[in-house]
Formats: structure tokens, C-alpha cells, sequence
């Protein structure tokens, strides 16, 4: 496990070093850098509303923040959305509430 | 600094930037877990060989449970990673990173080598997610869909806070100590992930700012260059990539301990799925928990003699007994313990059953704290699925 970390590590610089093509310069052995994987989101259900997920939650989270979880009720789904409005101040217009709960039951709820 | 660019993710060549159009799941090796909409991609991120996605951006990812058989300490690379917000450090100069410590008599900037200064502490201890099994609470509840491999056990080594907070000097009135590390919300009014620990927990001898797991640095993903290590506490106090340590002379109130990661001020902090307007406290101490971990529900094995084995733990009052059920818990025998790593360590326990051709068994197992709580069959539950510690059960055949 320990040889596998580092081995990781310092893939990921050599991989940053080559890349940049720059002139390569001495990293200091104190920096870790990572690349985290960005091609792991699956995206929204393609439904009627789909870009009104798209465009009010992926900011802060992957799709699967949705699609991973049990089948909401349509009461649930509305939870959600009002904690993601009005706690973590994702700026989610009141008239787009209902339309996206209304896409999440459809493709993320009890049937 | 390249946040999202292309790396190497097992068999991800192939995807491009399919990101929107779902045609990407195919390209990873998937696993279903035993609940409904449980199918997982299992990905190596840096760092980490594969783990179980939950979601992949902030990162949440799942040790595979059979690591736990592999040995007492959780190897760095298959430790579960948890964010709450999604704008994380990739590049961390180590040697430049500051732990500030401020509201006390004396305004601290600490570098990793000023927490070397310090006299050194190892200590083995669990570090266990408060929604770990959520996916098995029913009703199901929102939230991330953990099975039970949100925990993991390390040797973790640091500074004592209470020695850093001496040399810093608490003033009079200080009620609780705070914490925030480097990772901000992508949103500017998001509230950031921020913790706080009562005065006095702050000073526990066993409370550290740890800058090794398992003798190396931690994992970027768990934390890297430092942080807190609460033992016997659930991983929400644990702040990853620690920045700031505040002396505060109130008890805090923002969102991550006032309103989240609280429970019910119940018996067993469990209610009905109906209740409403029951008192709620934050989220402290671990429950006692045991599992198997070289069985599974739904195993088949030999008719013969064999080990069973696994792994109990609690909030570091130690385990006193571990006792095992082949018949659903109508009936119990003492499991042999085995070595004491110390009080907040995974304890490995095995016992030695011989099941008869033919027939089917429920395997159970339950664990004694040292302080005389135990593991019940009734499960509990709660709207925000923590603390889950109920028996846990394996149907099995033999064959």
C-alpha cells in the first residue's frame, strides 16, 4: 500500500512536468498535487427539466449527488431543493422550485 | 492548476468529455450494493486504488469492505474519502502550509515542522463517518448511500492540541475551540465546512493535529499536510487540511454544528420515523459496533471447520466481549479477542464454527463496550441516518 501511494504520486507529477512544456523545474519534494478525475459525472436523466438541473446544481456537486440516492417522495425531492435554496445559498429562483422538483420526482422519485 | 482535467482513472481513456450525456458509466467496473439503486463505479483516484463512488465531485468514496480482513490497520490508499464542499486544494505546498491559532493570548502561525517541535503522539484510532451505513436505515433517508465501509482505523501521529493550545495560551472565558481547513464551498454564501469542540474536549490528552497516517503522509484526499484527530468521535469533528484553530468565547453557532450533524437527545438517539419537534444535540461520541469481515450476507461455505472473524470498535472505553450467533441471535458464545492496539482501535475477534452440509445459518455478531453498552437487534433510526450500531446479521449457506 505505502509503495502504491507514492508510486501514485509521483506519476502525477511526472505527468504535470511533461505536460506543461515547460522547462521542467525541481518540484519541491513537500508539494503533493492531484488531478482529481473529471469525466466520473454521468449527467442528469435527458427528460423534460434537465437543464434546469444542469444549470442550478451541478456548481456544486456531480449528478450523482441525485442519482445515487433512494427513491424520493415528491415531498422529499422539495426538502432538497429548499435546503440546496436556502441553506447552502445555491441561487435557485423561486419560480424554477417547483419545475425542478417536479424533474426530480419524475426521473428520481417514488413511481 | 488543472482541477479537472483528464487523468488516469482505470479504464477511462475511452470517455473524453462524454461528461453530460450518461454514455460514460460503461467504462468503469461496477458493483451493487444490497439496496435499491445501489449500483456503484468502483475508480482509482489519486492516491487510492479503486474505491466505491458515491459522487464523484465533492469526492465520496467507500473502502470496499473486505480491506477489513486484510489487517487491523486501514491501508492509506483504500481509506474513504468525505467532502462536503466541493472547491478542494489539488496542489499543496506542505512546507508553505500555516495552521493559524488565534483568540488566544498569543497569535500562533505553525508550520508542519513547528508541530514536530512538539512532542510527538501516535495513537490508533478509528475514524468512522456519522452517516456510515445509511443506505441500510429503513425507511431510507436521504443523504450519502454508505454502506458500512465509511470508517477506517490508522496510527495516527501529531501534536497534542492541548499542548499547542498551551503554548498559545487559552484566555478566560474561551467556551469552545474551532476549526476550518483549506476547502471552500464553490458558492461564495455556501456555509464552509467548520467544526468546533468544547474547551475541554479540545484539551484531551488523546485529541491531536496529526501530520502521518500509518507512517507516511496523509493522502491529499484524507487531509494532507495536517488534520484534527478526535478519537472516539465520529470523522465530522476530524478537519481535513486544518488552517485554523480559534478560541472562541461562545458556543458556536454556524450551520455545521447548529443545525447539521446533530442527533436526537433520545434513547439510543433514535426516533420514529413520524416524530416531530424532539430535541436534538450535535453528533459526539461512536457507538459500539462489530462486524464480520470474512463473511458476507450471502456467503456460501465449506461444511467443515472454519474461522470466522472481524472487527469491533467503540468510542474508546475499549472492547470488553464479542460474542457470535448461528442462529440469528436465539443463541451467543464469547468470540476470542484478538491483540489490544488501545482503546479507540478496530479489536479483531474469531471464532471457530462447523456448519453441517445442507443448510442454511444466520451469522450475528455482538460487541460489549467497555463502559456496558451493547449492540441490540432493534434497529434505530434517525432522519439524518447516523449512528447506525445495530446487530448485524449474515444469512449463509453451506454447501
Amino acid at each position: 500500500m505505502k509503495r502504491f501511494a507514492l508510486a501514485a504520486i509521483t506519476v502525477a507529477f511526472a505527468g504535470s512536468l511533461l505536460a506543461s512544456g515547460a522547462a521542467p523545474k525541481t518540484t519541491p519534494a513537500s508539494v503533493v498535487k492531484i488531478t482529481l478525475p473529471g469525466d466520473l459525472d454521468f449527467g442528469y436523466k435527458n427528460a423534460p427539466g434537465v437543464v434546469l438541473a444542469q444549470v442550478n446544481c451541478l456548481t456544486c456537486h456531480s449528478s450523482a449527488y441525485v442519482s445515487t440516492q433512494p427513491r424520493l417522495s415528491q415531498a422529499q425531492w422539495l426538502a432538497e431543493v429548499n435546503k440546496m435554496k436556502n441553506v447552502y445559498k445555491a441561487p435557485i429562483a423561486d419560480a424554477d422550485v417547483p419545475k425542478l422538483v417536479d424533474y426530480l420526482t419524475a426521473n428520481y422519485g417514488k413511481p | 492548476m488543472p482541477k479537472r482535467s483528464h487523468f488516469l482513472v482505470g479504464a477511462s481513456t475511452a470517455i473524453g468529455s462524454l461528461a453530460l450525456t450518461g454514455s460514460a458509466e460503461a467504462a468503469y467496473s461496477r458493483i451493487m450494493q444490497p439496496f435499491e439503486n445501489g449500483e456503484r463505479p468502483l475508480v482509482a483516484f489519486p492516491q487510492k486504488r479503486p474505491l466505491i463512488v458515491l459522487t464523484p465531485r465533492p469526492p465520496q468514496l467507500e473502502t470496499p469492505f473486505s480491506v477489513f480482513d486484510e489487517g487491523i490497520l486501514t491501508p492509506n490508499d483504500a481509506f474513504y474519502v468525505r467532502w462536503h464542499n466541493a472547491d478542494i486544494p489539488t496542489v499543496i505546498d506542505g512546507a508553505k502550509h500555516r495552521i493559524a491559532v488565534t483568540g488566544t493570548e498569543r497569535t500562533l502561525s505553525l508550520s508542519i515542522a513547528d508541530l514536530k517541535a512538539f512532542e510527538p503522539v501516535e495513537i490508533i484510532a478509528v475514524n468512522q463517518c456519522s452517516g456510515n451505513s445509511r443506505g441500510f436505515f429503513g425507511p431510507r433517508v436521504p443523504g450519502g448511500q454508505w454502506t458500512n465501509g465509511a470508517m477506517g482505523n490508522a496510527r495516527w501521529k501529531g501534536a497534542r492540541l492541548r499542548d499547542i493550545l498551551a503554548k498559545a495560551g487559552i484566555v478566560a472565558g474561551t467556551k469552545q475551540i474551532r476549526f476550518d481547513g483549506l476547502d471552500k464551498a464553490t458558492l461564495p454564501d455556501t456555509p464552509d465546512f467548520i467544526k468546533a469542540l468544547d474547551v475541554d474536549m479540545a484539551r484531551d490528552e488523546n485529541v491531536i493535529v496529526a501530520y502521518e497516517m500509518n507512517g507516511f503522509p496523509l493522502p491529499l484526499l484524507n487531509g494532507f499536510p495536517v488534520r484534527l484527530v478526535v478519537p472516539g468521535w465520529y470523522s465530522t469533528y476530524w478537519v481535513k487540511m486544518l488552517s485554523s484553530i480559534e478560541a472562541i468565547d461562545h458556543v458556536d453557532d454556524n450551520f455545521w454544528m447548529k443545525t447539521a450533524y446533530r442527533v436526537p437527545a433520545t434513547p439510543n438517539n433514535s426516533v420514529a420515523p413520524t416524530d416531530k419537534g424532539y430535541p436534538t444535540v450535535p453528533i459526539s461520541t461512536m457507538n459500539v459496533r462489530s462486524f464480520l469481515t470474512n463473511v458476507k450476507n450471502g456467503s456460501v461455505l465449506a461444511p467443515k471447520a472454519q474461522e470466522i472473524r472481524g472487527i469491533a470498535f467503540d468510542k474508546g472505553t475499549g472492547i470488553e466481549k464479542v460474542e457470535y450467533s448461528i442462529d440469528g441471535g436465539d443463541s451467543w458464545n464469547t468470540a476470542a479477542l484478538g491483540p489490544d492496539f488501545g482503546r479507540f482501535s478496530f479489536r479483531q475477534f474469531r471464532a471457530e464454527i462447523t456448519p453441517k452440509a445442507g443448510s442454511t445459518m444466520t451469522l450475528a455478531t455482538r460487541a460489549t463496550a467497555g463502559d456496558g453498552s451493547i449492540q441490540v437487534a432493534t434497529p434505530t433510526w434517525q432522519p439524518s441516518g447516523y449512528m447506525r450500531n445495530q446487530i448485524e446479521t449474515y444469512k449463509v449457506t453451506i454447501v
